[in-house]
């Protein structure tokens, strides 16, 4: 892999363990400006795990995560960790100073993402899920807030949550508390609730699920545009294989925690190695 | 677009308040000054504010503290020590030549040091605590009311806290009556004027509740993992929610001991954080409307109506069987643990006045269609 500038998000030798359990095995991957990369692979490979590492809600047992060249989580095994450990080049970041950011900071960033089984708050309407996600970008603080003297920021981050609501489709539901949406609309939701947060790249974990076809097909069109209208990178985790292949650059392809294949989507159909854990004979 | 509120709701609530005030200002000018009513709307007044800053933690951020007692005493040390009258101080200190401190502050002035104080201590509990993510904040709060009490009733603190001995003298609610030459009261104001405390401490509240940070909060409430995937520093959030919900028990403090018109660190007991708390669950988790009605209706029951029910009573020549003292405790546990196992989300549940009124209109609206 050569030193590459465009990098957005690069993990190398991720390694997470929990006790006894390799999650993830020794993960190196790249996703560049503007791409949208696919991580694909059976359940329980390890694919949400690989996204709670990045986003900060687990700190890897070993291994570095690079935002835009920076080092956002270093890691190296220590305390139980370092007899316990059963990955490799455990060694490689010894000497280096561990990171760790909350989650909350990581968003600040710029990494924005959505869950796999569906988080959205659920005693707010649509409209004030996506407006919550404009707060880390407040200029205001709690008395300004309190006695309404950021009135203009409060407008413009109303126009804007309402803005992506149209954005995504669903002006109309804004009003409706966001868990009486169906599934379809609710992922989408989550989508509007991430981009409120203006990421740069945009983690999206099991997007299509729970969709029907029709939405499915819909979504790929969907994501494609949302990523040229902001700029954005995307990196996500499908099992829904049409959408994986129609719209990524590049496709990861993740087994047993450790990474299998790598390549674009003609490549990774082809790939033996792949076919055999996780696309299986082609049916039709 | 729909975007745009009815304030139709939110106006009716605002005439509805003012109207409320109007007629206590009324009713204090008319009735006798010692009715039990005005006992009840002082006392009520107090443990609204205190049910209602409660409500703001437990409620709205969704993390349990249970110190609402220790912030209180905080805030009703803070108000009588600064507010009790030099002259007064040889005799209120007696065992302490006096005490230490010699200088006096105006009401408003020694209000706002009560809710400093409170809020101080929360955000020395809460530094360790908040970060931990379970729910150690209850047992640490807990732990703090039941140390403070004792520690201000240490003799070695005499000289501040008077020790074990009660403060007393300070200004209390019916200092507020406004009095001619002779000392006859002109205009009675010792009702509006905890209402006015009150309703400007809830109003803050409501505001705070409703703004950019409120809504943090709530997203909090709903689902931290989510909350903090979008940016909301958890721990930052959670110490602010506690400050300020402890700066207004503190408030509060001050303003129990306005209207006990005396301290003492003893009376602040868990048995007055659970008083608090089950207002609050009747009232509504999550509701500042359910929170204040249920506070003058808990008052109202506790020290009014249910009161008969302490005395013999005579139907006739027959005496009414049971009632005797200590049966209005029996009662009044019965209706609460009926309304908590049977009304769970409370009078109110999560809704606020301007939420049934604008859900009324919607209805009246279709009906007329
Ligand atoms: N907090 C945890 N503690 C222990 N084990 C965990 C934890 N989180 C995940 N795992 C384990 O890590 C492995 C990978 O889980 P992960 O959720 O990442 O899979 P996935 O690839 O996202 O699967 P799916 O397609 O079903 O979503 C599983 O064996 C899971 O049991
Ligand atoms: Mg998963």
């Amino acid at each position: 892999m050569s030193e590459n500038r465009n990098n957005v998000l690069k993990l190398e030798n991720i390694t997470m363990q929990f006790g006894g359990v390799v999650a993830i095995n020794n993960l190196s991957l790249e996703v560049n400006q503007g791409e949208i990369v696919a991580l694909i692979g059976p359940n329980g490979a390890g694919k949400t795990t690989a996204f709670n590492c990045i986003t900060g809600v687990y700190e890897p047992t070993n291994g570095i995560v690079y935002f835009h060249g920076e080092p956002i989580v270093v890691n190296h095994p220590q305390g139980k960790m370092v007899k316990q450990y059963a990955g490799i080049n455990g060694d490689l970041y010894r000497e280096k100073k561990p990171v760790a950011h909350t989650p909350d900071r990581i968003t600040h960033m710029g990494i924005a993402r959505t869950f796999q089984n569906i988080r959205l708050f659920k005693s707010q309407t649509a409209f004030e899920n996506v407006l919550i996600g404009t707060h880390l970008r407040r200029n205001s603080n709690m008395f300004t807030a309190t006695f309404r003297l950021n009135a203009k920021e409060e407008k413009a981050n109303r126009e804007k949550a309402w803005n992506l609501l149209e954005i995504v489709g669903l002006a109309e539901e804004g009003k409706e508390l966001a868990t009486s949406l169906p599934y379809g609309k609710q992922r989408r939701l989550e989508i509007a609730r991430a981009l409120a947060t203006e990421p740069t790249l945009l983690l999206l974990d099991e997007p299509a699920a729970g969709m029907n076809p029709q939405e499915t097909d819909e979504l790929g069109s969907f994501i494609v545009d949302i990523k040229n209208r902001f700029n954005l990178t995307v990196f996500m985790i499908e099992h829904h294989m049409n959408l994986v292949m129609d719209i990524s650059d590049r496709i990861y392809v993740l087994d047993f925690g450790r990474q299998i294949a790598e390549g674009t989507p003609e490549e990774i159909q082809k790939n033996p190695v792949v076919i055999a854990a996780y696309l299986g004979v082609e049916e039709e | 677009m729909n975007q745009k509120k009815s304030k139709t709701p939110m106006i009716i609530t605002l005439v509805l308040v003012a109207a409320i005030y109007v007629a206590v200002f009324i009713a204090e000018q008319t009735l006798p000054a010692n009715s039990m009513l005005f006992t009840v709307l002082k006392k009520g007044a107090t443990y609204a504010l205190v049910a209602v800053s409660m409500n703001l933690l437990n409620g709205f951020t969704g993390i349990f503290s249970l110190g609402q007692a220790g912030f209180m005493l905080v805030g009703a040390y803070m108000y009588g020590i600064f507010t009790i009258p030099i002259a007064q101080r040889a005799s209120v200190y007696q065992y302490f030549d006096g005490g230490m401190i010699q200088f006096t502050v105006p009401v408003i002035v020694a209000m706002i040091l009560a809710g400093l104080a409170a809020a101080f201590f929360a955000f020395l509990i809460g530094l360790p605590v908040l970060r931990l993510k379970s729910d150690y904040l209850a047992i640490a709060t807990l732990g703090f009311a039941e140390i403070i009490r004792a520690i201000f009733q240490w003799n070695g603190l005499g000289p501040i806290t008077n020790g074990s001995n009660m403060l007393r003298s300070f200004p209390s609610f019916n200092d507020f009556n406004i009095r001619d030459g002779q000392g006859n009261v002109t205009v009675y104001l010792s009702t509006l004027i905890p209402f006015l405390m009150a309703g400007v401490c809830i109003l803050l509240i409501v505001l705070l509740i409703n703004s950019s940070y409120g809504r943090a909060l709530k997203a909090i409430r709903d689902d931290e993992v989510a909350a903090e995937a979008m940016g909301i520093n958890l721990a930052h959030h959670k110490r602010l929610a506690f400050c300020v919900s402890s700066f207004f028990a503190g408030v509060g403090g001050a303003m129990l001991a306005m209207y006990q018109t005396t301290v003492q660190a003893k009376s602040f007991t868990s048995a007055m954080t659970y008083e608090i708390l089950l207002i609050v669950v009747i009232g509504g988790i999550g509701s500042v409307t359910g929170s204040v009605l249920s506070s003058f209706l808990f008052v109202a029951c506790s020290e009014w109506w249910l009161r008969f029910l302490d005395e013999k009573q005579m139907i006739g020549t027959f005496e009414v069987p049971l009632l005797r003292n200590g049966f209005r405790l029996v009662v009044f546990s019965v209706i609460i643990m009926i309304v908590v196992l049977f009304f769970r989300r409370g009078i109110m549940g999560d809704k606020e006045l301007p939420d049934l009124l604008s859900r009324r209109m919607k209805s009246e609206g279709r009906r007329k269609k």
